[in-house]
């Protein structure tokens, strides 16, 4: 059996773990062990070692980024660790079970997180709508702090940290980095230019590192077990394991933790079951909604960030969502830039324009009314969605289902427009 | 007016934070978790407490989605509209929904009880369509599960 190191203790109800059956499979031994004797540099150099790239979509490395902030003396206070509970991703449903099923994980890597840039405040900022998750974290919280692992001079070792669960008031671009950093700061969730990077100057203009909760949740078990142990759970260089999980018309929709490199179609066919009874695959976006499709031709596709980068799309949240040849992919298309249209922040025109006019030409192809050039101008208009035309990745991550949909499936717009109506619709 | 108790809840996130600005969502939210809404009169409230204007705040708010600046029912139903759901059958839960309370989204149900508002994906597409009642969620929905479930909240 590969090893499952960050659900393997969750049980199959999701019940949360405590305090006490957290520390009895080893929670907190991460922790015990930076605080009683390694600096916050070996800290990072572990991490660094481990290969651990960011589960919130883009993959960076994230020794890599926390060693951009100023440390020691001279560095400004106080410094900030914030796990991005966002998820608002569309089909993404991964850092929900980590958090309602193992929320002291989550707590410890954000500490020790915390631990390696020294940092003085932590946040977890988490969606509005995941209440069992903030119930279970803050009851968690509360239990990390009456056994000293947050606070005052923590395992008397002289680090200190507060931590603190941040409900967010709901918005997508709340999940982007620096929007994320306006939401905290109370306002409206507009990213921020970059440079500066929020390691430098973020949150009230302190160094700043934000990661995803996944990314945070493996952070215990790499210090306790080492970089080389991560890197064996993988079957390929990009290290550790990956929730991976499939939504749409599948035999058993799920999450699943396998080892990073896991193709597509072990994860399509033995884990989600294939496909329900009468009907077929036609594609899948393989990491949530701001990925490029992917097809039958890529199903040995290894799901990791460089093969599904070679496949020509992106790895992303890890979590597939899947087409089927009963559902219109015209509608999934207009469904996904509805959402993006909607939840555009208005900052650059190409984004909030640009995508407001391909909405209503991908309904109005919907409802029958497609012209003849319409295709062209979804093309054209999406071109613009690219990074250096707008100011944040929602845009360009907007453009990867739209333009990947109109190569895979043009035959299917065309003939909405030929026939002047959805075929899917009776 | 504020009441001492939302009073007393907003100063107490006031410790946390570095500014009063930050707070400013929190203090939204307390206001809405005890009068089901946030009326212009609670943005000006809001907005002396914090020493905020109340076009900066009323910026703030619109921004967020679960930040209601319109009076709702005792029940908020939320349905999830992204991708998987609309996958797994999204319209049959919408025009269900509809017709069985009488109101398209945004409003709300002539004796006060619901209040039908979209949301975007709610993480958990692997229990498609899905939707939240108050702070409640549900998921593999279809009608009958969902006739059953609204005569739970009166
Ligand atoms: C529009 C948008 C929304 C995002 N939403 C999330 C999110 O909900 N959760 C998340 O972890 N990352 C999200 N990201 C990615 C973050 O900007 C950031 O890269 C990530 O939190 C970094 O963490 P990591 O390095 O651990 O992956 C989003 C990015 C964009 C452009
Ligand atoms: S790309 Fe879109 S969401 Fe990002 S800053 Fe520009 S307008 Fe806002
Ligand atoms: S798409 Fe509805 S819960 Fe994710």
């Amino acid at each position: 059996m590969p090893e499952k190191p960050l659900t393997q203790h969750i049980p199959a109800d999701r019940q949360a773990l405590d305090l006490r059956a957290y520390e009895s499979v080893g929670g907190y031994e991460g922790f015990r062990k930076a605080l009683g004797g390694m600096t916050p540099q070996a800290m990072q150099q572990v991490v660094k070692d481990s290969g651990l790239r960011g589960r919130g979509g883009a993959g960076f490395p994230t020794g890599m980024k926390w060693s951009f902030t100023p440390m020691g003396a001279d560095a400004p206070h106080p410094k900030y660790v914030v796990a991005n509970a966002d998820e608002m991703e569309p089909g993404t449903f991964k850092d929900r079970l980590l958090m309602e099923g193992n929320p002291h994980q989550l707590i410890e890597g954000l500490a020790l997180a915390g631990f390696a840039i020294e940092a003085d405040v932590a946040f977890i900022f988490i969606r509005g709508e995941y209440t069992l998750a903030q119930e279970r974290l803050t009851r968690a919280l509360a239990e990390a702090y009456e056994a000293g692992f947050l606070g005052k001079d923590i395992l008397k070792s002289g680090y200190s940290l507060e931590m603190r669960l941040h409900v967010s008031g709901g918005r997508y671009m709340c999940g982007e980095e620096t929007g994320l950093l306006n939401a905290l700061e109370g306002k409206r969730a507009n990213p921020r230019a970059k440079p500066p990077f929020p390691q430098v100057s973020g949150l009230w203009g302190k160094p700043t590192i934000v990661n995803n909760v996944e990314t945070l949740s493996n952070i215990p078990h790499i210090v306790a077990k080492g970089a080389e142990w991560f890197k064996g759970l993988s079957h390929s260089p990009d290290a550790g394991t990956k929730l991976y999980g499939a939504s749409g018309k599948v035999k058993r929709p799920g999450i699943w933790e396998l080892p990073m490199s896991t193709t597509i179609r072990e994860l399509l066919e033995e884990h989600a079951g294939g496909m329900r009874d009468g009907v077929r695959f036609r594609g899948l976006l393989p990491g949530g909604a701001s990925t490029d499709f992917l097809v039958e031709e890529h199903l040995d596709t290894p799901m990791d960030f460089t093969s599904v980068q070679n496949a020509g799309s992106r790895l992303g949240t890890g979590t597939m969502i899947v087409l089927d040849d009963q559902t219109c992919p015209v509608g999934m298309t207009s469904n996904l830039t509805a959402f993006f249209a909607q939840e555009s922040c208005g900052w650059c025109t190409p984004c909030w324009s640009g995508l407001g006019w391909a909405k209503q030409i991908l309904a109005a192809m919907e409802e029958g009314h497609g012209k003849e050039g319409d295709l062209d101008k979804l093309s054209f208009q999406s071109k613009f969605w690219s990074p250096g035309h707008t100011f944040c990745a929602l845009a360009p991550g907007a453009a990867e289902p739209l333009q990947s949909a109109l190569k895979f499936f043009r035959e299917d717009f065309e003939r909405h427009i030929r026939e002047q109506r959805c075929p899917w619709r009776a | 007016m504020l009441t001492a108790e939302e009073r007393q809840e907003i100063k107490a996130e006031l410790e946390h934070y570095p500014t009063k600005q930050a707070v400013c969502i929190d203090a939204m939210k307390i206001v809405q978790r005890h009068r089901g809404w946030v009326s212009d009169e609670s943005i000006r409230d809001i907005g002396e407490l914090l020493g905020m204007s109340v076009a900066d705040l009323d910026g703030v708010a619109t921004f967020y989605n679960l930040i209601h600046r319109k009076p709702v029912g005792r029940h908020v139903v939320m349905v999830c509209n992204s991708v998987s759901c609309w996958i797994m059958g999204y319209e049959t839960i919408r025009q269900h929904l509809t017709s069985r309370l009488g109101i398209d989204f945004g409003e709300t149900t002539p004796d006060g009880r619901f209040t039908l508002l979209p949301i975007v994906c709610l993480g958990a597409c692997d229990r498609a369509p899905a939707m939240m009642i108050d702070d409640q969620f549900y998921g593999d929905l279809d009608p009958a599960k969902i006739d059953q479930l609204l005569e739970e909240f009166k």
